[in-house]
């Protein structure tokens, strides 16, 4: 059987044409469907929708309540929904407690609020390494937390999906929620990094 | 499925490539056929109704363990994608070898799969519940480096959901809540773990009771 010689396959973008090809062949693909999917993936799911949560909870703390008792309903209010995003939950941080999600099966993240994963959360190194030694991971990666932060890694296995809540730096009173949210990135939001106050 | 796939906790990979806040992740993809992989996914998942993502991730599991680490994210999921289309007689693989004008390998047989067990009373917050000592040989979500390990329930999702292990072989899947059990990491790694707790979301056929 071809799959267990071993066969040279064909070139990625020819196999995935070919898929194309094949369902169009059967009029199997309605007319725009890949086309308003794509614009998803590519302007409407954006770690930005993330980043204006956290700063709509820095700034209201009946929104943060319900930010942390119902993540879901939070980002509905912002129509922050759809696929990969219906059940949210969102993780607190402290500035003794950093967390960190990952999913080490496969690759599960929430799309409407941190937009598609990155390749390094899908790559072998990130999904095999950071349940078992996320110190390391993290300080190779740029975030040296000492000692006295404690990590917990949260592993997208069912259908929760997360968002972490940073805490808010120092030295950030009086700002908009959009001058707030400019310094949550997707790495800040998946629990890679800590929002930075620039100088 | 004690599979390549099922990564957590395994040495030898290196420095995750990625240097924090480095990227703008604009663009999105990064070659023209990317955006097909879940655009076609999601045409068979969500619209046509051909397989489900279960199954799709069940999919990518089975490829050939060699075919599956060699191949890029989007690759993978344009194998699985193509295996179901396939398995489910939607198209063949002959006519993908044909358009792609060579070899168009697809992902290992499917299997039978498993039955959720019978419905019982829910967990709470704050039980203690260990994790079925259970090898699974076809689709599950529970990932073996908790397999065995006693943990604490700290989440009851208000949702249910399939139960993965049969909705992954298009079977008659019964709805359970998932929980979000929170393991110590010395538990899992060791004394010197460098996590203080690891937590990972089960659905609740996964889960027993722990003794006192
Ligand atoms: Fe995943």
């Amino acid at each position: 059987m071809a799959h267990d010689s071993h066969p040279t396959a064909a070139p990625i973008a020819r196999r995935a044409q070919a898929l194309k090809d094949a369902l169009d062949r059967k009029k199997l693909i309605p007319d725009g469907f890949i086309e308003d999917f794509t614009k998803l993936m590519e302007v409407d799911w954006d770690p930005a929708n993330g980043a204006r949560v956290v700063a709509r909870a820095w700034v209201d703390p009946a929104y943060r309540e319900l930010l942390l008792r119902d993540g879901t309903a939070a980002c509905e209010q912002f129509g922050y929904t759809g696929p990969q995003g219906e059940y949210i939950v969102a993780l607190e941080n402290t500035p003794t407690l950093q967390n960190v999600i990952v999913c080490t099966l496969c690759s599960c993240t929430a799309w409407p609020v941190l937009g598609l994963p990155p390749d390094w959360y899908k790559s072998f190194e990130y999904r095999s390494r950071v349940v078992r030694e996320a110190r390391t991971v993290l300080r190779e990666m740029g975030l040296d937390l000492p000692e006295s932060v404690a990590i917990k890694v949260w592993d997208t296995t069912a259908e929760t999906r997360f968002m972490v809540l940073p805490f808010r730096p120092a030295a950030t009173e009086g700002w908009s929620e959009e001058k707030l949210a400019s310094i949550v990135t997707k790495d800040v939001l998946i629990g890679v990094a800590r929002p930075i106050v620039p100088t | 499925m004690d599979g390549i796939h099922d990564l957590g906790g395994t040495n030898g990979f290196g420095t995750v490539p990625h240097r924090i806040n480095s990227l703008t992740y604009k663009p999105v993809f990064h070659e023209p056929w990317e955006h097909l992989a879940y655009g076609l996914l999601f045409l068979g998942a969500d619209r046509l109704r051909t397989f489900n993502v279960d199954e799709l991730r069940h999919a990518i599991e089975r490829m050939e363990p060699r075919q599956y680490l060699a191949a890029p994210y989007y690759d993978r999921i344009v194998v699985g994608t193509a295996s179901l289309y396939v398995e489910k007689g939607v198209l063949t693989q002959a006519e993908l070898e044909e358009l792609a004008g060579g070899a168009f390998p697809l992902a290992r047989p499917q299997t039978e799969g498993r039955a959720a067990g019978s419905p019982r009373p829910h967990f709470e917050v704050g039980d203690e519940v260990v994790v079925t000592r259970e090898f699974v040989r076809g689709h599950t979500r529970m990932p073996k480096y908790v397999r065995g390990k006693r943990g604490t329930i700290v989440h009851r999702t208000s949702v249910e959901w399939p139960f993965p292990d049969a909705a992954g072989h298009g079977r008659e899947a019964r709805r359970q809540p998932t929980y979000h059990v929170s393991f110590d990491a010395r538990d899992l790694w060791g004394e010197t773990a460098e996590v203080s707790a690891v937590v990972v979301d089960l659905w609740e056929g996964y889960l027993e009771k722990a003794d006192e």
